[in-house]
């Protein structure tokens, strides 16, 4: 365990060196929700019935979490670039513990995501987004949302690690950013047709976005939803430790396996 | 743990889908010394490598690296020895200094600072050390794949086409990096498509084609084996046939024709063949020669050859 430790720190360093080596990729990575909130937040927020500053308070929660599950792309697209450069093989020839490099990459994801967040936050606050309830409400809300982005970026490294293809990374991207659409991250799903909302609130971006909405005071839980949504703390755990449990598990064999 | 060999692999298979790149691969490595793998792309060399570093998991044979099991004692194998390759490689993104550093503490050194700017400064990277490794030119980076490997002072370094792609200077600087590492008693297994690379650095040749060794031996004892290509290009159509009578008779091999260049050549394993006395016996046999040559025979060559002589065994 202490080997674990020891090396997963030396690769969460690599990881933090590469984003100080090239910061403006991280500060781009962020110009993208803060634009859709602008975006959405005015141009959808006068189109519907609820008005526009609650909306965009309405939103907020919905576009961390779609942010959150853009781990999947981003694990996916580091894992394949190591893989695709020789920087993983390499690493393999190393004594190097198994799962570190791994740990290392989600947990550096993690930091970067926690910093990357903030300014997506001040611009929230700026558009009329508050944390409406409680402080540690406030805490567990970002919490739960880390441990989600924590959970999409290990599936993504095993998928990155299965796939070793930087292009099929980039494809995912377009898929993951339209898994938020089929959600109420962006909507309420309670005027969606029977069918749709059944998927639409199995979604695990909803659950997470319902707790959120909840925990920041934002929105109340909405009526007759789904299970998940319906207990959105306990449906966004149950979610989040589902997808760890597979693809922890998964990806630390992969990367240990390599292709042969 | 002591034993005379740092490499020994017996039997080795493996087998991707429907291909088998390795047939049952046999290598002994003394310690100590180089050994070049030599062979064309697609020979298994390669796999090879990547089986002996542990990155790929050998279907059948056995192998011990420096000793250990290469399936049962994987991290034992891995502290012990060094691999550069296309695939085993550095990050881009990192500078040279920082990639060290992360290499020299993942090998758990007391001194990673010390140990990277020791290893820039012996191998011409400490200018350059804290640019992304993304900007090296195409020797830099291979000075510094190569450095990365030789972090923590390895037993056996398996270098995989060092070379390939590099320019003569560049190659030169890797050449003599490997010498040096033989001088202070580092074992080392290369991997190259180029007859006059394994001539260069290596003690003992193992010629791989098509998943197996084909043949193994000093440089020397290679080349007599494969012998030298001897070639006459003369004026006329017409004197072929008598230039082919002199080679035939000084060589002893087999002249074929090259009858678009009006050429015609042969192997000879004879070394007391010169160049003067091969113009002096065609010129007596009134042979007007355009152009003469004695080469060492392309890997081409050699392979054609050495599948020729088993085909013949097999018939035989």
């Amino acid at each position: 365990m202490s080997t674990l430790a020891y090396d997963g720190t030396a690769m969460l360093g690599r990881q933090l060196l590469r984003v100080r080596n090239n910061p403006a990729l991280v500060i781009l990575t962020q110009t993208m929700p803060i634009s859709m909130l602008l975006f959405f937040g005015y141009v959808f927020g006068s189109a519907l019935a609820m008005p526009g500053a609650e909306y965009r308070s309405f939103l907020v929660p919905g576009l961390l979490v779609a942010t959150a599950a853009n781990g999947i792309m981003t694990g996916m697209f580091q894992a394949a670039q190591d893989v695709h450069r020789g920087v993983t093989d390499r690493l393999r020839t190393l004594p190097v513990s198994r799962a570190a490099v791994p740990v290392g990459q989600a947990v550096a994801d993690l930091v970067v995501t926690a910093v990357g967040t903030v300014p997506f936050l001040l611009v929230g606050l700026a558009v009329g987004w508050r944390i409406e309830g409680s402080a540690p409400e406030a805490v567990a809300a970002v919490g739960l949302l880390l441990l989600f982005r924590f959970a999409c970026t290990w599936a993504g490294i095993f998928l990155g690690l299965l796939t070793r293809s930087e292009e099929a990374a980039g494809q995912l991207g377009s898929a993951t950013f339209m898994l938020p659409l089929l959600s109420n991250a962006y909507i309420p799903t309670g005027n969606l047709p029977g069918w749709l909302r059944a998927i639409a609130e199995w979604n695990p971006i909803s659950a997470l976005t319902t707790a959120l909405r909840e925990l920041f005071g934002n929105a109340p839980v909405p009526q007759g939803a789904a299970w998940p949504v319906a207990h959105p703390v306990a449906g966004s755990l149950a979610w989040c430790a589902v997808l760890l449990a597979v693809f922890v598990p998964l990806g630390v064999r992969r990367y240990a396996r390599g292709e042969g | 743990m002591t034993t005379t060999y740092a490499v020994l692999s017996e039997g080795l298979e493996k087998r991707f889908g429907e291909v088998r790149a390795l047939r049952g691969l046999d290598l002994a490595v003394p310690r100590g010394t180089v050994c070049g793998v030599l062979g064309p792309n697609g020979a298994g060399k390669t796999t090879a490598v990547r089986l002996l570093t542990t990155l790929l998991r050998p279907d059948a044979g056995s192998a011990r690296v420096a000793g250990y099991d290469l399936v049962r004692e994987a991290a034992a194998v891995r502290r012990a020895i060094g691999v550069t390759g296309q695939y085993a490689s550095v990050d881009g993104d990192l500078t040279g200094r920082q990639n060290l550093r992360l290499f020299a503490r993942l090998h758990r050194m007391r001194a990673p600072n010390e140990r990277a700017g020791e290893l820039l400064e012996r191998f011409g990277l400490t200018e350059a050390a804290d640019r992304p490794a993304s900007t090296y030119s195409g020797g830099m980076r291979r000075r510094l794949d190569l450095a990365a490997s030789l972090v923590r002072r390895p037993e056996v370094l398996f270098l995989d086409e060092p070379t390939t792609g590099l320019d003569p200077a560049s190659r030169g600087d890797i050449w003599d990096a490997v010498r040096e590492l033989k001088r202070d008693g580092t074992t080392v297994l290369l991997t190259t498509q180029y007859l006059e690379e394994a001539d260069q650095l290596a003690d003992d040749i193992a010629l791989v084609d098509r998943g197996l060794v084909a043949h193994t031996g000093s440089p020397d004892q290679l080349k007599a084996v494969i012998g030298t290509y001897v070639e006459v290009v003369v004026a006329d159509p017409d004197v072929l046939v008598p230039a082919a009578g002199v080679l035939d008779r000084l060589t002893g091999g087999q002249p074929s024709f090259d009858h678009e260049r009006v050429a015609v050549g042969a192997v000879t394993r004879d070394s007391t063949l010169t160049l003067p006395r091969l113009v002096r016996e065609l010129d007596a046999a009134g042979v007007p020669l355009l152009d003469a040559s004695l080469r060492p025979p392309t890997l081409d060559d050699v392979f054609l050859r050495l599948t020729a002589e088993r085909e013949q065994e097999v018939a035989a």
